[in-house]
């Protein structure tokens, strides 16, 4: 039954839904056993998939999403109690034995996890994991099924598939392993594919590629989709119908253009308010929703949502709203208000009245605080055995200049393993660099001593990016953010006092300092980062990721937190970041950085609207937007392949073996210049530099 | 604490109602301890271990020594509970005083060697590189130089035994490499944590990331492993009173009565079975202790416990 339609453009609908239930979940309910009572994770969820559709399940971490559809498949562990049903195919899948749901599994349902390492075997090649699957399920010879495997290797878009069905998963990267996982899916010609955020550890571009294969293979198969993610631009592109859970509970539902434009629960207004957007206007303020969401073992008596919902009244508290139908066709809310949200948008709801009119971004951005000359950083590699003998380098930064000035903040953006992190880890001298210069204010640090370097330390701070592991786990929170004082020789009395005053200063309450970082949230411990990082009164903050391991409801406080601070402080701020989203929302300036190298860099306003740079553009274009109807009609510039190893980058420009611009649009001639002469960083009026030899601007949004 | 979350107080809201008392951080180890019943247990039978070794000898009738008028190979009974050896001794005066030597070696033993592994193990894994290798290599050497042929060696030129003092010092030289090993393997994986970073962003000195954090949590496998380190410096002090250099006759330790009644485990129980159970509860008790702290020093664990 293998329908293969021509390849179509990204992103729109492959195959026409009918309306035969594939997969029918009915008042599913998952319960965990635990030491401190029962954990309710799910709690009387509902769905209808019909063949060939697309859901998207949306929600944050412990909103019960992943469950679900666990249970679904029978993979949760022996303390889950499951009650409730769920077909496939009109069949009862719910309390079958392993192995009849195993087959079940194998035929009907194929899953798609985040990490696609430990979904394939390392000890098998891809080609002979793939060829097993198809003869499993085809009487067809070996060499006609390695003859498949070849040709789903290449309907998911992987390059040169004759050299990669000889390799071992650990030799392919992440994006191409998550894209064998679907050609092994697609060979199994299932009737549903259920996919848990199955881009969530891959980079933009990376993503971008990973979901058109994923278009690709339910064009191929005919499957239907179950997308779980926390991404809601990722289910915006992608999915026609939309399921947003949370406590447990399925609490909106309906066509994904009807809920994102008219949500009828507060929660789901809330989620649009939270998330910074690339196409969104610049000085609104982000809306948070207040508070964190409830615990699975104290789920309050009402509405799950009515603690942190500003709508929310007695009623709410007291009687847990079931999911109706609203006035639209197939869109339903739990939600027993959900009529008064006609026409509000999130400021209305969560806003807190002063940012409603906006906030005037008029600072006058003074001299520069911090200045990069051409920094490097090598890391060697040695051989193994007694000697350790240099034999190569990792080039993870290779000559960078930025320039940060007062009261700014200063984007470093880009893909994992571009030297980011690395290149504001050297300018607090946590990692020493190989060579080039770091002076603040006109004093060189890159030469101080470590003695020398400690009363600098007053100046430059940072914020990392997990707020787990960023707390030492032993220590109470107010020593925590005492710390600093107590290293510059402050009395422990007086480090304590200012704890309490920082603490205070970040939203949290100071009557928490004796506790201990396990007892706060993810986005109460940031909070608890900042102000350790403030301690000392720094003029610059370096925030590593700051807000990338939080939910989308946190981390837009924690954003509106960090504007609030520079404001009062008068703090610059060096804000390193892969979620160009964000960027776009909280900085002036942006530096986007392509294996070591900056490629691109001028004013956010001005980059966003016409990037020059062809990794710019792809960057750009692969952003997924939370909005149904522009997400699928973008223009997009897609870049293939994956970054190359650091360790031997390419000579000349060292975006060209990426490069759409090279590949498609340049002559012999032209791309000769890309191979041998590395591009300078040029500027191309007031202020926009980019290292091309043939950029020109495109506008993408 | 019942709640996994503190509420939040929203962007910039001001503060609400804590819930529960504040405390120190000093009396919630006490009070997590203080739960931990299989701990407190042993805490309390040691203590009486201890009162037993120490005041015991003021108390009894006969010491450890031979004494004339102790008829010899009594059963248990009588003047004599625990009976008597053929020497002429005094079985629970023996034991009496052998607990005292023994919880005086198997105790200095492991702290002496706790901190100096410790201490040796997370500067060897903090500094890295040649440091470290160097440091680790000066653990190989104690470690492959097996210790009763040192102690072998080493006799054949000090006559008449040693003070429990000498005892613990040669146990700890030999012992403490293996802590130094554990803690440098814990260290290695805590320096790469972004605490140690954030401390050293804030312009925290080695030493000060050492103790402060390094450290602290690397608390569990510490105790564990100078806990197992008692048990070890029991048997060896033991095993060197054999060779004839730990503590000699007519003094005497735990270990060395033990080796004594070998023998007479069948024939003469009453020599063997007090110290060998003494023994074995000592270690029992220490170990529960062990655990108890390694529960209350590490802030994740939940309070109530059993």
């Amino acid at each position: 039954m293998t329908v293969t339609t021509s390849a179509g453009g990204a992103g729109t609908d492959p195959v026409r839904p009918d309306d035969e239930a594939v997969l029918e979940v009915t008042d599913l309910s998952v319960d965990f056993t635990s030491e401190d009572g029962p954990l309710r994770a799910v709690r009387g969820v509902s769905y209808t998939l019909r063949r060939g559709e697309a859901l998207g399940i949306v929600g944050e971490s412990g909103s019960g999403k992943s469950v679900a559809s666990m249970a679904v498949m029978g993979l949760l562990p022996k303390n889950a109690r499951v009650s409730g049903s769920a077909k496939v195919l009109g069949r009862e899948v719910l309390g079958l034995p392993d192995s009849e749901i195993s087959k079940v599994r194998g035929e009907r349902i194929a899953m798609i996890f985040q990490d696609p390492l430990t979904s394939l075997n390392p000890v098998y090649t891809v080609g002979y994991q793939i060829a097993e699957a198809v003869l499993a399920h085809r009487r067809v010879g070996r060499a006609r099924a390695h003859e498949r495997a070849l040709e789903l290797l290449r309907l998911v878009g992987i390059p040169h598939p004759e050299q990669r069905v000889k390799q071992y998963p650990h030799e392919l990267s992440g994006g191409m392993r998550q894209r064998v996982v679907i050609a092994i899916a697609m060979a199994n010609d299932p009737d549903v594919i259920v996919a848990d955020e199955p881009t969530t550890a891959l980079d933009v571009t990376v993503q971008a590629q990973v979901l058109e294969a994923l278009n690709a293979a339910r064009r191929e198969t005919g499957a239907a989709l179950v997308l779980i993610t926390h991404d809601l631009g990722v289910v915006a592109g992608h999915v026609d119908r939309v399921a947003v859970m949370y406590g447990g509970r399925v609490v909106e539902s309906g066509p994904v253009q009807e809920v994102f434009h008219s949500p009828r629960m507060p929660y789901t207004l809330g989620l649009l308010g939270s998330l910074p957007r690339l196409d969104g206007d610049r000085a609104t303020r982000l809306t948070p929703i207040r508070g964190t969401p409830p615990a699975l073992n104290a789920m309050p008596a009402g509405c799950a949502f009515a603690p942190r919902c500003p709508m929310a009244r007695d009623r709410c508290r007291d009687e847990e709203p079931a999911l109706s139908a609203t006035d639209a066709p197939g869109h339903t809310a739990a939600c027993h208000y959900s009529g008064e949200l006609d026409g509000v948008g999130p400021a209305d709801l969560f806003g807190d009245g002063t940012a409603a009119a906006g906030r005037e971004r008029t600072r006058a951005t003074g001299a520069p605080v911090l200045t990069v000359n051409d920094l490097v950083k090598n890391f060697p590699i040695r051989s193994k055995g007694l000697l350790r003998r240099k034999v190569g380098e990792v080039q993870a930064v290779s000559g960078i200049s930025l320039e940060l000035r007062e009261r700014e903040t200063l984007a470093l953006v880009g893909e994992s393993g571009c030297g980011k992190s690395t290149t504001a880890r050297m300018l607090l001298r946590l990692i020493e660099r190989s060579s080039g210069e770091i002076v603040y204010r006109g004093q060189p640090l890159h030469d101080l001593s470590p003695r020398r370097m400690r009363p600098l330390r007053h100046e430059l701070q940072i914020v990392f990016q997990d707020p787990f592991a960023s707390l030492d786990p032993r220590m109470t929170v107010a020593d925590l953010v005492g710390e600093p004082l107590r290293i510059h020789g402050e009395r422990a009395g007086r480090a304590r006092e200012r704890a309490g005053d920082l603490l205070d200063l970040v939203g949290l309450d100071p009557a928490h300092g004796s506790r201990y970082p396990h007892e706060f949230s993810g986005g109460q411990r940031q909070r608890i980062g900042i102000a350790r990082a403030l301690a000392l009164q720094p003029k610059v903050l370096v925030l590593d990721e700051p807000v990338s391991a939080l939910d989308v409801s946190v981390q837009a406080g924690v954003i509106n937190l960090l504007e609030d601070l520079q404001e009062e402080l008068g703090l610059s701020y060096l804000f390193v970041s892969h979620d160009l989203s964000v960027v776009r929302h909280i900085a002036d300036r942006v530096a986007v950085m392509y294996l070591g190298r900056i490629v691109e860099t001028g004013p956010t306003e001005r980059l966003f609207r016409e990037p020059t740079h062809p990794y710019t553009q792809a960057l750009v274009s692969a952003i997924p937007l939370p909005d149904p109807v522009r997400e699928r009609e973008r223009e997009r510039i897609l870049v293939t392949g994956d970054v190359p190893s650091p360790a031997d980058p390419p000579s000349g420009c060292r975006f060209r073996t990426r490069c759409p611009k090279f590949a498609h649009g340049l002559s012999e001639g032209e791309r000769t210049r890309c191979v041998e002469e590395p591009p300078e960083l040029l500027d191309r009026g007031s202020g926009h530099r980019d290292a091309c030899h043939y950029s020109e601007a495109v506008e993408l949004l | 604490m019942s709640e996994k979350t503190l509420p939040d107080t929203g962007p910039r809201a001001r503060a609400e109602a804590v819930g529960g008392p504040e405390r120190t951080q000093m009396q919630m180890i006490v009070r997590r301890f203080l739960r931990h019943r299989p701990a407190m247990v042993s805490l309390a039978v040691l203590a009486v271990i201890t009162a037993f070794a120490f005041l015991g000898p003021h108390l009894w009738a006969w010491d450890h020594r031979v004494h004339g008028e102790i008829p010899p190979s009594v059963p248990p009974g009588g003047d004599h509970p625990l009976g008597t050896t053929r020497a002429g001794h005094d079985v629970l005066g023996q034991l009496m005083r052998g607990a005292q030597q023994t919880l005086k070696v198997a105790l200095t033993v492991s702290v002496l060697s706790t901190v100096v592994g410790s201490l040796w193990g997370a500067a060897a894994g903090y500094y890295g590189g040649r440091t470290d290798a160097l440091m680790m290599r000066v653990v190989d050497v104690f470690m492959i130089v097996p210790l009763l042929v040192m102690v072998a060696a080493i006799s054949g030129t000090v006559r008449g035994g040693t003070t429990w003092w000498a005892v613990s010092l040669i146990i700890a030289v030999f012992s403490w490499a293996q802590i130094a090993r554990v803690v440098r393997g814990v260290v290695l994986s805590l320096r790469e944590q972004e605490f140690v970073e954030a401390a050293r962003a804030a312009g925290a000195s080695p030493w000060w990331i050492i103790v402060r954090h390094l450290l602290p949590n690397a608390a569990g496998p510490i105790i564990v492993a100078a806990t197992l380190l008692i048990a070890v410096a029991i048997l060896l002090e033991a095993g060197m009173s054999f060779l004839g250099f730990g503590i000699q006759l007519p003094d005497i330790s735990l270990g060395r009565m033990i080796d004594d009644a070998r023998t007479a485990a069948t024939t003469r129980p009453w020599l063997f079975y007090p110290p060998g159970v003494l023994l074995v509860v000592i270690c029992l008790t220490v170990n529960f202790i062990g655990d108890g702290l390694r529960d209350a020093l590490d802030p994740r664990q939940t309070m109530e416990r059993r």
